[in-house]
């Protein structure tokens, strides 16, 4: 793609002369065992076409039956979410004419989806603290996810420009959930944070229930922003909605880029087009898909071969009563378990750093260690690796060893990142990695004491200055200690000895 | 007779992705009308106090219990592709009609 011709207004400028409203459409892939309709595997991935069967493939004359996990897991979602389940509701067809589904049709929900009306609290960080918004549920409803395209040909591996396309059917199938807001007006120049604070609550709420595995990276965890700006004066403008944004930080990006350049547009003199758009990854900018001038006529009918759901209250209370610490409630307890500052509980949140930081406590580290570690080092080799934090292959249980070994004074925290550094890099677990690489505090207070006379010996013009009472000229002798140690002394320690020596008081 | 039109026929044949002669479209005008019209009857018999009816059989909550079994050996789909490489299905190139 070329450099772009895409005209923005300044963020601030955007804001100043429009308000943003924003939707969102997220779709959630079930970590079911089967399919939503047939009791194909449901697992990701697996060689091509090798989970399907008639009903999934479309044959004729097979017959859908519906999971009752999914239905399950669908009713949680949306109890968690605060929304009404229906007591009487039905699938729809939704036709359309696309490789991605075999039968001509997706099954989904129209005008009767299972859960409505409900509400998600997410807070965002601002310069005043942090703020709380409710994003208000319009639906939760099931459908089908839809089989995988490859275009080949072309030398694009993009739609356009292939010659033909190649379908695994083994997505189509597998139970997806859609959860769409109301429109969230009201947020400002917080659109494009509650827009991601939103999602990422989402996704930590679908965790917490157990229901996907929520992978944003792995697709099981979608979402398609709806931006529009409302003129001075208006309530409403024409909304664009970009579609799969894969990332929370997408997330955040993909709505402040639409403000940007709607706002262009729109100060320009221009109207904006209802349509769909795609955001790119590598230059944070959306451009223009499909033009929804002729909306699809999906011609949705109930879904003969379905008979309705109905749940009863009592299912409904029931499943209620499976639904797990709601995340926002879990950070608050465990904020004031921790004894830790609205900052710091900040941090470990936007680290995603939560769960592994509460697990690694439950292995008997200490909170701020805990913290320490997973926040600092590990989120900046995650970073610099482009992993999530979780795939980094340290556990709980090696931080829990290497503080042991710093408690017992035989790793120093220079030398423990270096342990961290030999696991992380697949030389072993903790004793193996410091046995490998010679990892142990130099403690033996004759070879410090050796080091610190030769240290003394080299310079003795800050041998003096420290015996003629200043004593900050230490820092230079333990320097040299530490080097003469390969950093695999303790510096207090050096520093200790070295006063004690010369007989000055610290 | 109900006022089908050619266009709604031509409409409907392109969402169908149909292609139709004039002269098709003239006959499936008249045919479409006259079930239009023969299901307009129904409306004329059926009082406020009767709810649509999709499904005949008053039955709901038909589910299946959450286990995933072996599918179609993938030989036998391959053997009901009408175009397969790769171990997938090869379909023609999608966008052209945008």
């Amino acid at each position: 793609m070329s450099a772009s011709a895409i005209e923005r207004m300044k963020f601030d400028d955007a804001l100043a002369a429009f308000e943003p409203v924003l939707g969102l459409e997220t779709h959630v892939e079930l970590g079911t065992a089967s399919k939503m309709f047939c009791s194909c595997s449901a697992e990701f991935g697996g060689e091509p076409n090798t989970h399907v069967c008639p009903v999934c493939l479309g044959l004729p004359g097979s017959m859908p039956v519906v999971n009752a996990s999914a239905i399950e897991s669908t009713i949680r979602m949306g109890l968690s979410l605060n929304c009404s389940i229906a007591s009487w509701c039905r699938f729809a067809r939704k036709n359309y004419f696309y490789p991605d589904m075999p039968k001509d049709y997706q099954v989904s929900q129209y005008d009767e989806p299972l859960c409505v009306d409900g509400y998600l609290d997410v807070v965002v960080a601002t310069d005043d603290g942090p703020r709380e918004f409710r994003v208000e549920i319009e639906r939760v409803h099931m459908e089908e996810d839809t089989g995988k395209l490859t275009h080949a040909g072309g030398d694009t591996g993009r739609i356009h420009g292939a010659d033909y396309s190649l379908v695994d059917y083994n997505r189509a199938g597998i139970p997806l959930i859609e959860i769409v807001t109301k429109p969230i007006v009201g947020a400002g120049e917080l659109a494009p944070l509650v827009a991601r604070a939103y999602v990422t609550e989402l996704r930590d709420l679908m965790r917490a229930l157990g229901v996907s595995d929520v992978r944003m990276d792995q697709g099981s965890l979608r979402c398609d922003v709806n931006v529009s700006l409302a003129p001075s004066g208006e309530p409403w403008g024409t909304r664009s909605e970009t579609k799969n944004v894969n990332s929370l930080r997408s997330v955040e990006r993909a709505v402040r880029f639409e403000i940007e350049r709607q706002a262009a547009v729109l100060s320009g003199g221009g109207r904006v087009v209802q349509e769909t758009r795609h955001f790119h990854e590598d230059t944070g900018e959306t451009t223009s898909g499909r033009s929804k001038e002729h909306a699809e006529e999906y011609r949705y009918f109930p879904e003969p071969d379905l008979v309705p759901v109905a749940p009863t209250s009592d299912w409904v209370e029931e499943l209620r009563g499976t639904l797990p610490e709601v995340p926002s409630v879990r950070r608050a307890r465990l904020q004031a378990v921790w004894n830790i500052s609205d900052l710091e509980m900040q941090t470990l949140v936007n680290a995603e750093a939560l769960d592994l930081v509460e697990s690694t406590i439950d292995h008997g580290v200490d909170q701020a260690a805990a913290r320490k570690w997973w926040t600092g080092e590990f989120t900046r080799i995650a970073n610099e690796q482009g992993i999530a934090l979780t795939d980094l292959p340290v556990t709980a249980a090696h931080i829990a060893r290497v503080e042991e070994l710093i408690a017992d004074g035989s790793l120093t925290d220079k030398l423990a990142r270096q342990v961290f550094e030999g696991v992380i890099a697949g030389e072993g677990d903790v004793d193996a990695v410091v046995q490998a690489r010679g990892l142990v505090v130099v403690g033996d207070d004759s070879t410090l004491l050796a080091a610190i006379e030769q240290a003394l010996a080299d310079q003795p013009d800050v041998a003096e200055k420290i015996q003629g009472g200043k004593v900050q000229a230490a820092g230079a002798i333990v320097g040299a200690v530490m080097k003469a140690t390969k950093g695999q002394a303790d510096a207090a320690k050096v520093r200790t000895l070295l006063l004690e020596h010369l007989g000055v008081d610290g | 007779m109900a006022n089908i039109t050619r266009e709604q026929v031509q409409h409907l044949a392109h969402l169908a992705r149909l292609e139709l002669t004039e002269e098709e479209t003239a006959h499936y005008t008249d045919q479409l009308s006259a079930i239009v019209e023969a299901v307009e009857h129904v409306s004329e018999v059926a009082a406020d106090d009767i709810p649509p009816t999709s499904h005949p059989v008053p039955m709901t909550n038909v589910f299946r219990e959450d286990v995933a079994r072996p599918g179609l050996d993938r030989a036998d789909v391959q053997a009901g592709a009408p175009s397969w490489e790769d171990d997938r299905f090869r379909v023609p190139r999608i966008l052209d009609e945008d």
